[in-house]
């Protein structure tokens, strides 16, 4: 009789705290599915990315923007004739959610993966597409480790050599700063891979780098010791290659400590302005890198910016440009190789390699992308500094 | 001055390990099993203050008060559950239901408030104090936590030694069968233990997140395993033993940061754990126990 009261007491707790965590956070959507695909022939086009966690603005850009590409697509009669369906599969920005989605894609019938967002999940999710022949493009993982011995996975967005380069002339030429201090995530490839580069084309162009101090997943909380050490050294600049969440964080720790260098963040800092509960003043000045600007005017960008405002709300970021190039990337490569859904993944896969080193694409992030055999899109970074609560092109 | 500044952040980051150390070493002392799902109810502690404070709108205190019932009541349940049916189990069973329970609660608390991070308000309102003319600061969350800190050892000390309850845990501690002989209560004591040790929790993952303000379901977890190990440094089952092993954490994480190396930190902390224990297996404030034949 007790354990039976025990239990009862236990499942109205847990109904109870269900209910708390609703009224919380509204309920996370885990995955998506869209367009109803029973009986009819379609494009299985899969996504992977963090619609939760620390990384979570970009997953949902990255969902939400190849969403509208597909229904625009889809309106426009499709691709070859066929329609698309998409499924996107978050990954908590975690290598073995990563995997076990993709899995979950790969019994669903995926044919293309277009993910994953992140570079740590990525480099693990294209070894499985590398081994199981499906023609991957990533909208936003940057790392090399990405496209490194697979000829299947290519990038929309810049590689991390290319951030680190780019940022070093930068702070080289318009002369931000002489001493640099370097703080980085020592457990994440694409925030590694960045710094290296950087560190490599400082000593090119004749930067001092006077401190550099990293941190890891599991110790990402106190940055107040590596920026103390940085202002000890006299640094002037801090390259900070890592994402917005932590990104919100040391810039907290750093005004706490009255420390006010020049920051300098690459693509991971784009979304810093949307953190949760984040004073937006302390990222006034904060330097970031991205080939994408909402504002801009041309007629691409202003379709894409308003159909992404009124549908999801916000304003859409460089991950959720790129992922929607991709979407008309994949459609043009499909196109020039003629291919059907009929197709097996790998005929597909193979067609594919061959077929977007011929794209030229003009997108809302970059005019004529090409690719190379190795994966690597052509276009370069663009630094664009925040003012103002707003993100402000540099040129 | 650079030294001092580092000195006072490992001692506000010892003072958290201290704080989470105590809980750990309160249930090891006297039910001897290593609560690994310690960490995890500092994360539920904390989500419930975030929640009564930001959503409700409540006062800080009665914030922590309310977690600490809740925490207290939770860490019941667990050891009723959980550990309860496993007293006659061999140690290894009940280490492994504690990691269970470990990530139990970490997957319950991602399925409750998702994995998104939230900004923690700091429960401490007072900005600290600024000595040197500013180049020194402590914040004011720090000294809070070090001040309960202490307070909170003393206490433990006191009723340990000083009330029948108190007398009761160390009986168990000691020996349970004969505890059981001499008309202790022993099911009813270590359940009190995990009140305790769980209560605790709550004003510790207030104090966590009042530090360190980004919360999410993981947070518990490498401040539980920084903790743990406190509790072992200075001596598993020693309550000032977890607040010595706490805080010369601490400083030796921080100070192994700024002059040795960042990338390194972690691996020098737990390389001097491994030197304190080929020394003196103990811990620092441990007690030889003698086996009896």
């Amino acid at each position: 009789m007790k354990k039976k009261i025990l239990s009862m007491g236990l499942c109205a707790a847990l109904t109870a705290s269900l209910f708390a965590g609703c009224g919380a956070n509204g309920g996370a959507a885990t995955s998506t599915e869209t367009v109803d695909t029973s009986g009819e022939l379609t494009w299985r086009l899969g996504g992977i990315g963090p619609i939760t966690g620390g990384a979570a603005q970009y997953g949902q850009g990255v969902m939400n923007a190849i969403q509208i590409a597909v229904d625009e697509v889809n309106e426009a009669g499709g691709i070859n004739g066929y329609k698309v369906s998409f499924n996107f599969q978050d990954d908590e920005t975690d290598p073995q959610k990563a995997v076990n989605a993709y899995n979950t894609l790969k019994d669903w019938g995926m044919q293309i993966l277009e993910g994953t967002v992140t570079s740590g999940a990525c480099a693990a999710v294209s070894a499985e597409t590398y081994n199981d022949r499906i023609f991957q493009l990533t909208p936003s993982a940057s790392s090399t480790s990405v496209t490194e011995g697979h000829d299947n996975t290519f990038q929309i967005c810049f590689s991390d050599p290319n951030q680190g380069t780019v940022s070093a002339d930068y702070i080289a030429e318009n002369s931000l700063g002489t001493k640099i201090g370097i703080i980085y995530d020592s457990s994440d490839p694409y925030s590694s891979g960045v710094y290296q580069n950087f560190a490599k084309e400082a000593a090119n162009v004749g930067l001092e780098i006077v401190a550099t101090e990293a941190f890891t997943a599991d110790n990402k909380t106190d940055f107040s010791t590596q920026l103390q050490k940085c202002k000890d050294a006299g640094a002037d600049l801090l390259f900070l290659p890592f994402y917005y969440q932590e990104g919100s964080v040391v810039l907290k720790q750093a005004h706490d400590m009255s420390y006010a260098p020049i920051m300098f963040g690459v693509d991971g800092f784009d979304g810093l302005l949307g953190v949760k509960d984040f004073d937006v003043s302390l990222a006034e000045g904060v330097y970031l890198l991205t080939p994408f600007a909402a504002d801009a005017t041309d007629d691409a960008t202003k379709n894409f910016v308003t159909k992404y405002e009124e549908q999801f709300g916000g304003t859409p970021n460089q991950f959720a440009a790129d992922a929607y190039d991709g979407v008309y990337i994949l459609k043009e490569a499909l196109e020039s190789a003629g291919l059907t859904p009929e197709a097996s993944n790998e005929e597909i896969c193979e067609a594919l390699i061959g077929a977007i080193q011929n794209v030229n694409y003009n997108g809302l992030t970059g005019e004529g992308m090409t690719w190379n055999e190795k994966g690597e899109v052509s276009k370069s970074p663009k630094a664009v500094i925040i003012e103002n609560g707003g993100y402000v092109s540099v040129e | 001055m650079g030294f001092l500044t580092y000195l006072i952040n490992g001692l506000s980051l010892g003072s958290v390990y201290a704080l989470i150390a105590l809980g750990y070493t309160m249930v090891y002392g006297i039910a001897k099993m290593l609560n690994f799902a310690h960490g995890d109810v500092i994360m539920l502690g904390a989500y419930l203050v975030f929640m009564c404070m930001s959503n409700a709108g409540l006062p800080a205190v009665v914030s922590i008060v309310i977690a600490i019932v809740c925490c207290t009541a939770i860490g019941i349940i667990i050891e009723k559950i959980a550990y309860k049916p496993l007293r006659r189990a061999t140690n290894l069973a009940v280490l492994i239901t504690a990691i269970g329970v470990s990530y139990f609660l970490q997957n319950m608390a991602l399925l409750i408030f998702g994995s998104n991070p939230v900004s923690f308000t700091s429960v401490v309102k007072w900005s600290g104090l600024s000595l040197a003319g500013g180049q020194l600061k402590i914040t004011g969350s720090a000294i809070v936590t070090i001040i309960t800190c202490l307070i909170i050892m003393f206490a433990l000390m006191w009723f340990v030694k000083n009330t029948k309850p108190g007398q009761a845990m160390r009986a168990v501690s000691e020996d349970k069968d004969a505890a059981i002989l001499m008309g202790i209560n022993v099911n009813a004591t270590i359940s009190l233990t995990f009140a305790i040790g769980s209560g605790l929790a709550a004003i510790a993952g207030a104090l966590l997140c009042s530090a360190y303000p980004t919360l999410n379901p993981y947070t518990g977890s490498m401040p539980g395993i920084k903790a743990f190990t406190a509790a072992v440094f200075g001596g598993i089952g020693s309550i000032p033993g977890a607040l010595i092993g706490g805080l010369l954490l601490g400083v030796i994480e921080i100070l192994a940061k700024a002059y040795i190396s960042s990338q390194l930190a972690d691996a020098i902390v737990f390389a001097v754990l491994i030197i304190v224990l080929l020394v003196k297996p103990t811990g620092i404030l441990g007690k030889q126990i003698k086996e009896k034949v």
